[in-house]
């Protein structure tokens, strides 16, 4: 309503992706000089781990060369940033392949798997969460409750043993481990245009139904279990918001205008509740992104989080640094996606 | 016949700590006239109001022997039924609007509210309306607040705001719970010049709600005094100060006066026993 911003919205938008951009390129800087700090500090001697050690002197003494380690560490870092920059995390030390392209192949199994957990996760979750605070205190809000406790206490590796065992061992609802059934693995290779390295999408993009549904089948079972995990919090999460908006003078005047009780919670009050849910299911979806590692291994899926945790049993740090930034990217992305629906959604923090 | 008829009305919450009674056992009749409720903090006047429209949520209980309006029995009425008395019939004005109004929500959106879901009206006719009802509060650039969120607006224009978004179904009664508590004392009487100006001309009932005895002496026909729940005198406006019970003087005695003597304010003498 301030008339002083009188600079038209155009240079205001201009001034405004700029200082996003700038924000962005510093909270990045900052990462990278966290991994590189990181890596010099880890006993691990980055010659020794590509010669092995049974390299002669001249040996090491040219690789450390070749690698630049000889140059002060301000210019190492500059020489590191730069790379980065340009998407070069150097050279995967246990595949000879760069690390950005390994990357590249992990990286989409838990951007798939992650994605459709957050899906459940909220669609089951916020719904939940709504019904046990409208009615607190009601079987459905002590079942609420018991379905979030389950999912906070129960070992994650444990469910995911459980659960194989009972619907792919027992019942053979789905599919095994792996992203999609051997036979079809070498298929998907070389049959289909890998667009975006998500079999969901690549398949449907290639009209491959049965090898579609295959990839369901398999999936469904790990991302039930990450999204029965991220329902728990979410739901309990959106119960308190909801208890606490519901509380509020502003839902009274709602009623007081003979507004319909579905149309107090779900319009009402849950335009109030978004603003800080959004926080919570982007912290909970870049948590999964991070990789879960438990999960993956159980699932026999090839995702970052057994990346890195793989990368790191070997002492491959280029790799461990890459998937590390590629994290980091997540939550700065992540952070900035919520920052942007925050201000969609809350009118107060436009200003 | 009267216009809200209340007998014996009683609301208790079971909390923890016990059965807590917030209103003891309050009659009152109602016709299109305008009705203070005085009392301190905590004497069940809000209570009172909020009961008539049945927004007590759980755990509080409200219980009465009769209350009724328009011949409409208000216990017995099905949720649906409350719902359609809720806004055409009954409004209420509450006392902060930084509350009282949703915050991610434009005030035009929440002024038209009414009119496009229950009255189904077009997004245009719906415009129209609340902009007429904007104008009719006094605010002189109704579409530009129309269009602003609630924190854009100070508290005289946002209770302006409340009250226009509530007599826009042009409701028989309207209850005004403390409208301008939460103002500033400069804009208080404006609002009030308005509220009062509103009520008079469309012929609605009115129970003001207010711990300040002479603002409701000035503003209504009759007064009816609380205090733990329960009424303990009520009287004409214009008798105020010849009112006999003691907490009533109580009440007009601790409240400074411009030009009286410059002695410390007395305090409130309470007795347990008014109430029983």
């Amino acid at each position: 309503m301030s008339d002083t911003l009188a600079a038209s919205p155009l240079t205001r938008t201009v001034k405004r992706l700029i200082g996003v951009a700038a924000s962005l390129l510093f909270t990045f800087i900052g990462l990278l000089f966290v991994t590189f700090i990181i890596a010099r500090i880890v006993p691990i001697d980055p010659v020794l781990s590509i010669l092995g050690d049974r390299a002669t002197d001249a040996q090491i003494a040219a690789e450390r060369l070749r690698l630049g380690l000889d140059e002060p560490l301000w210019k190492q870092f500059g020489i590191y940033v730069w790379q980065a920059l340009q998407g070069d995390f150097g050279i995967s030390i246990r595949t000879r392949e760069p690390v950005i392209a390994e990357i590249a192949r992990f990286f989409p199994a838990t951007l798939e798997l992650a994605t459709l957990a957050t899906i459940f996760g909220v669609a089951l979750g916020v719904p939940a969460g709504v019904l046990a605070a409208t009615k607190p205190g009601s079987w459905a809000d002590q079942i609420v409750r018991l379905v979030g406790l389950m999912g906070y206490s129960m070992p994650v590796f444990w469910l995911g043993l459980m659960g194989l065992l009972l619907f792919y061992g027992v019942l053979g609802w789905v599919g095994g481990p792996g992203r999609l059934d051997a036979a079809y693995d070498m298929m998907f290779e070389f049959e289909v245009t890998q667009r975006s390295g998500m079999i969901l999408i690549d398949t449907a993009l290639a009209g491959r139904w049965d090898m579609f549904a295959n990839a369901i089948s398999h999936i469904i079972l790990p991302a039930g279990l990450l999204g029965y995990l991220s329902m728990a919090y979410i739901s309990r999460m959106t119960r308190s918001f909801m208890m606490n908006e519901l509380g509020q003078e502003y839902i009274t005047t709602a009623r007081v205008k003979g507004m319909p009780e579905r149309r107090v919670i779900w319009v009402h009050a849950m335009r109030n509740v978004m603003v800080p849910l959004i926080t919570v299911v982007a912290l909970s979806y870049a948590s999964l992104l991070e990789g879960a590692v438990l999960t993956e291994t159980i699932f026999g899926w090839p995702g970052l989080g057994s990346y890195i945790t793989d990368a790191l049993m070997a002492n491959n740090m280029p790799a461990v640094m890459g998937g590390t930034i590629v994290v980091g990217m997540v939550y700065i992305g992540l952070n900035l996606l919520s920052d942007i629906l925050y201000k969609l959604v809350d009118p107060r923090a436009r200003t | 016949m009267s216009l809200l008829s209340v007998k014996n009305l009683r609301v208790s919450f079971d909390t923890e700590a016990g059965l807590v009674e917030a209103v003891r056992g309050v009659s009152f009749e109602l016709g299109r006239e305008r009705l203070g409720i005085v009392g301190e903090s905590g004497s069940g006047k809000t209570m009172t109001g909020r009961a008539v429209l049945r927004l007590i949520r759980p755990p509080g209980r409200i219980e009465a022997d009769r209350m009724a309006f328009d011949g409409q029995d208000l216990m017995r009425a099905t949720e649906r039924e409350m719902r359609a008395l809720r806004g055409p019939r009954i409004a209420m004005v509450m006392q902060d609007p930084k509350y009282s109004l949703n915050p991610v929500m434009k005030v035009g959106a929440q002024l038209m509210e009414g009119l496009r879901q229950r009255d189904r009206l077009s997004r245009m006719e719906a415009h129209d309306k609340a902009i007429a009802a904007l104008e009719a509060v006094q605010i002189r650039d109704p579409g530009r607040v129309m269009e602003a969120y609630p924190h854009e607006l100070s508290g005289g224009m946002g209770q302006r705001v409340m009250i226009a978004m509530m007599l826009i179904p042009n409701p028989d009664l309207l209850i005004a719970d403390e409208p301008t508590s939460a103002l500033d004392v400069t804009v208080q009487a404006e609002v009030l010049a308005i509220l009062d100006g509103l009520v008079r001309n469309r012929g609605m009932g009115l129970i003001f709600i207010s711990h300040d005895l002479r603002l409701v002496a000035r503003f209504c026909d009759r007064v009816l005094v609380m205090y733990k729940g329960k009424v303990v005198e009520e009287l004409a406006a214009q008798d105020l100060m010849q009112a006999k019970h003691p907490y009533t003087q109580g009440l007009l005695n601790c409240l400074p006066r411009i030009g009286g003597p410059r002695q410390p304010l007395p305090g409130l003498d309470r007795n347990a026993d008014w109430a029983v």
